[in-house]
C-alpha cells in the first residue's frame, strides 16, 4: 500500500533532487497516512478481511450445534466461552496495538505470571484487595515500561528485548513464589467472589464486562484518536512518521506500556478466576495472542490491522477449545485443528484481499 | 520545547516511580511459609539411626516450578539436617538436560559419596547417571526413571499407575459400583499422565456399572485447571464423580466448580497438597479424597543414600543391602486419615 502511494506521489510531483525535497515527500506521504479522509477507503477491505474469520467462527458454531446441540447452543456455554476468552482477550488488545505499531511483545505471558504472583504474596495480600489490584497493574506497567525504554530509547530490537523480559519475568515469578501456587486468603475473598454467579450483572460475568470495556476503549483509542493514527503511521513507515513530526520514541514506549497495562488488567482477572497466582500462569500467552492478532487480519510487519479482528481471533480459539472438550476429543487433535485454522484463516484473508484489490 | 517544566516533572515522575518500586519490593515477601518434612519413624531400626561414617551426598533436581518439586527439595534439605553424619551438596535446580548433566559432572568431581538425582528427563539423563556409576559413585535415581538399570544403584519413586488404580477403586467403591465418572488429567505428553489414566481406566473396568464419560487434559497449573474443568462441567451437566490428577491444577478446577455452582458429585484429587488436605479435613467442598504421590520420597532417598554410603542394609528387611528398587504406595487420603498425612503435604 505504502509503495503504491509513493508511486502516485512520484507521478504528481517531480522526483526529489535534494534532501529538503526528500523530507517533504516523506512528510507528505505520512500526512496522507494521517489524513482522516484516507480511512474511508479502508473499511471495505477490513470488512472483507473479518468476513473470512466470521465465517470460520460461524462454521465452528455450526459444528458445535450439530455435534452437541444440547450443550453448545446454551446461554451458559456462550458465557463460558466469553469468560475463558476474556483474559487472553485483554492481553490481545494490547498486543494488537504493539503489532500495528510495528513491534512485537513476546513477554506478555511472563508478565502475567509475574503480576499474578506478585499480587498474591502474603505481603501484598496484607494490603487488601486494593493492594492486590495495584500491585498487578503496577507490575504490568513497570514491565511494559522497561520493555519500552529498552526498545525505544535503548535501540534494542523488540524481539530481543521482550524475549529477555520473558525469561527474566518468568524467572522472577518462580523466585518469588518458590514454585508454590499462592491462593487468595479469606480476607480478600470478596475479590474471588467476583467470579461467582452472585456477582453477575444482568446475567453477565464481571470478567466479560471488563473485557468488553477494554475492547471498546481500545477500539476508540485506535480508531478515533491521534494516538491511534500515530500508531498506524509508525507501523506503516517509521521514517515518514518521524519526519511528519511524531515523537516516535515516546510513542513506541507508550505502546509497550499499554501492552504491559493490559497484562496487569488480565492478571487481576486471572486472580479472580483462579483464586490464586502462580508462576505457571500465562503459559504461551504470547503465542496465543500473536496468533489471534494475525488471524484477525493485522499485518505482522505493522501499519495495518483491526482490533475487531483480534477479538474475533480470540473467540475462534476459545470456541475451538470449548468445542473439543464438549466432544471429548484429545488435546492433540485440538492443537492440529488450531494449526489448520490459522492457515485457513490467513489464506481466506489473502484471497479476499486480492479480490478486493483487483475489483477496485 | 518544554525544557523548563520538563526537568522537574521528570524528576517527580522518577521519584514517584522509585517510591512505587519500593512499595512493590516489600510485596514480594512470602514469609511464614512453614516447610513440610517427613517425621522420624520410630519404627526405624535403632542401630541404623546411630551416627556412623560421614557421608557426602550430592543432590541434583529439576527447577522447582511446581509445588510438588518444591517440596522435594525441602524434604531433601530437612532430612539431611537430621543426621550429623550427612553432608548434603545441593545444586541449583535446572530443567535443561545439558545444565543438569554438567551439574552432575561437578558433583562427581567434588567426590561425593552418593548421588541423588531427580532428572529433568529420565531418558536424557541416563548417560549422566551411568557416568557417576562408572566413577564408583552409587546413584539413587529419584522418581523419573533412567532408561538403563546400569545407570543407578537404587531407584526410589512413586507409582503413577497405582495412583490411577487407587483413585479408580476408591471412586467405584464410594459410588457403590454404579455411576458416571469424569477425569481431569495432567499434561498429556507426559508418560506419567498416560500411566495414571491407564491405572484409572483399569480400575474402573472392574466395575460394570461404572462408566467414564469424559476426559480433558490440563497442564498441571491453576489456569488450565480452571479452564478445562469449566468446559467439562458444561459438557456434562450430570456426573457422579471426578478424578483430578493434580492438586495444584485442582485449585483452578475447584474455582470452576464453585463458579458453575455445582456440588452434586464426588471429587478425588491427586499428589496431596496442603490446600487439598485442608479441604478434605474441613469436608465442606466436593473434594473428599486425594491420592498421594508423596514428595517425602526425597527424604527417603537421603536416608537410603546415607545407608548406602555407610554400607548398611534397611533395618526392617532381612537383606544385607539397600534394595535396588523402592516403589512407594499411593495412599488414598480421606477425612478419616487426613491428620496422619497433613504434615507430609506440600504447599
Amino acid at each position: 500500500m505504502s509503495e503504491q502511494s509513493t508511486e502516485s506521489a512520484a507521478v504528481e510531483q517531480p522526483p526529489p533532487v535534494d534532501e529538503t525535497a526528500r523530507v517533504e515527500a516523506a512528510a507528505a506521504q505520512a500526512a496522507e497516512h494521517l489524513a482522516p479522509g484516507r480511512r474511508f477507503g479502508l473499511p471495505r477491505i477490513r470488512e472483507v478481511r473479518n468476513l473470512g474469520l466470521t465465517g470460520v467462527l460461524a462454521a465452528l458454531v455450526v459444528v458445535g450445534a450439530v455435534t452437541k446441540p444440547d450443550q453448545f447452543l446454551r446461554l451458559d456455554n456462550l458465557i463460558l466461552i466469553l469468560t475463558l476468552a476474556s483474559i487472553i482477550g485483554v492481553v490481545t488488545v494490547g498486543m494488537t496495538f504493539v503489532i500495528i505499531g510495528g513491534g512485537i511483545d513476546l513477554s506478555v505471558g511472563a508478565i502475567v505470571a509475574l503480576a499474578t504472583v506478585w499480587a498474591t504474596t502474603k505481603a501484598t495480600q496484607g494490603y487488601g484487595i486494593g493492594g492486590i489490584v495495584f500491585t498487578a497493574l503496577a507490575v504490568g506497567i513497570g514491565c511494559g515500561l522497561i520493555n519500552g525504554l529498552l526498545i525505544a530509547y535503548g535501540r534494542m530490537v523488540a524481539f530481543i528485548a521482550t524475549i529477555a523480559m520473558l525469561a527474566g519475568a518468568r524467572g522472577l515469578a518462580i523466585q518469588i513464589s518458590g514454585g508454590h501456587t499462592q491462593t487468595v486468603n479469606a480476607k480478600n475473598q470478596a475479590l474471588v467472589d467476583l467470579g461467582y454467579k452472585d456477582s453477575y450483572l444482568l446475567g453477565i460475568p464481571p470478567l466479560v464486562l471488563i473485557f468488553a470495556g477494554v475492547a471498546v476503549v481500545g477500539w476508540i483509542l485506535l480508531n478515533r484518536t491521534t494516538f491511534g493514527r500515530h500508531t498506524f503511521a509508525i507501523g506503516g513507515n517509521l521514517e515518514a512518521a518521524r519526519l511528519a513530526g511524531i515523537d516516535v520514541r515516546r510513542h513506541t514506549l507508550l505502546l509497550y506500556v499499554l501492552s504491559g497495562l493490559c497484562c496487569g488488567v488480565a492478571s487481576v482477572m486471572l486472580v479472580i478466576l483462579t483464586s490464586s497466582g502462580a508462576s505457571a500462569n500465562g503459559n504461551l500467552y504470547e503465542l496465543d495472542a500473536i496468533a489471534a492478532v494475525i488471524i484477525g487480519g493485522t499485518l505482522l510487519s505493522g501499519g495495518r490491522g483491526t482490533l475487531f479482528g483480534s477479538v474475533l481471533g480470540v473467540l475462534v480459539f476459545t470456541t475451538i477449545s470449548d468445542l473439543f472438550t464438549l466432544n471429548n476429543l484429545s488435546t492433540a487433535a485440538q492443537q492440529i485443528a488450531k494449526g489448520l485454522i490459522i492457515v485457513a484463516a490467513v489464506l481466506v484473508q489473502r484471497r479476499a484481499e486480492l479480490a478486493e484489490r483487483t475489483s477496485s | 520545547m518544554t525544557t523548563g517544566s520538563g526537568v522537574p516533572r521528570r524528576g517527580f515522575l522518577a521519584g514517584a516511580s522509585l517510591l512505587g518500586v519500593g512499595a512493590l519490593a516489600a510485596c514480594t515477601s512470602n514469609a511464614d511459609n512453614s516447610g513440610s518434612a517427613a517425621p522420624n519413624n520410630n519404627a526405624q531400626n535403632a542401630a541404623n539411626a546411630q551416627p556412623g561414617k560421614n557421608v557426602k551426598v550430592g543432590f541434583a533436581g529439576p527447577q522447582a516450578d511446581h509445588g510438588w518439586l518444591n517440596a522435594i527439595n525441602l524434604n531433601a534439605r530437612n532430612e539431611a539436617k537430621k543426621y550429623s553424619d550427612v553432608n548434603l551438596v545441593i545444586t541449583e535446580g535446572s530443567n535443561d538436560a545439558a545444565t543438569q548433566a554438567s551439574q552432575i559432572d561437578s558433583l562427581i568431581n567434588q567426590k561425593v559419596d552418593v548421588l541423588v538425582i531427580l532428572p529433568a528427563d529420565g531418558k536424557q539423563m541416563t548417560p549422566a547417571g551411568r557416568k557417576a556409576m562408572d566413577a564408583g559413585i552409587p546413584v539413587i535415581n529419584l522418581d523419573r526413571i533412567f532408561d538403563s538399570a546400569q545407570s543407578y544403584r537404587t531407584w526410589v519413586g512413586g507409582d503413577n499407575y497405582r495412583m490411577g488404580l487407587n483413585a479408580g477403586n476408591y471412586i467405584a467403591q464410594k459410588l457403590g459400583g454404579k455411576g458416571t465418572v469424569v477425569e481431569l488429567a495432567g499434561i498429556d505428553t507426559l508418560e506419567l499422565t498416560r500411566q495414571r489414566t491407564q491405572g484409572f481406566d483399569d480400575a474402573l473396568a472392574n466395575y460394570q456399572g461404572i462408566r467414564k464419560i469424559g476426559r480433558a487434559a490440563a497442564e498441571f497449573n491453576v489456569q488450565t485447571g480452571q479452564a478445562r474443568m469449566a468446559e467439562l462441567l458444561q459438557a456434562y451437566p450430570q456426573f457422579d464423580a471426578l478424578w483430578n490428577h493434580d492438586d495444584d491444577q485442582g485449585i483452578g478446577a475447584m474455582q470452576a466448580i464453585r463458579q458453575a455452582g455445582r456440588s452434586n458429585f464426588l471429587m478425588v484429587g491427586g499428589a496431596g497438597s496442603k490446600t487439598a488436605m485442608d479441604q478434605i479435613k474441613a469436608d465442606n467442598t466436593v473434594l473428599k479424597a486425594t491420592v498421594l504421590y508423596p514428595p517425602t520420597m526425597a527424604a527417603s532417598a537421603i536416608r537410603l543414600a546415607r545407608l548406602l554410603g555407610q554400607t548398611k542394609g534397611l533395618g526392617d528387611l532381612a537383606e544385607q543391602e539397600v534394595p535396588a528398587s523402592v516403589t512407594l504406595f499411593s495412599a488414598v487420603v480421606t477425612k478419616d486419615n487426613v491428620d496422619k498425612y497433613l504434615p507430609l503435604s506440600f504447599e
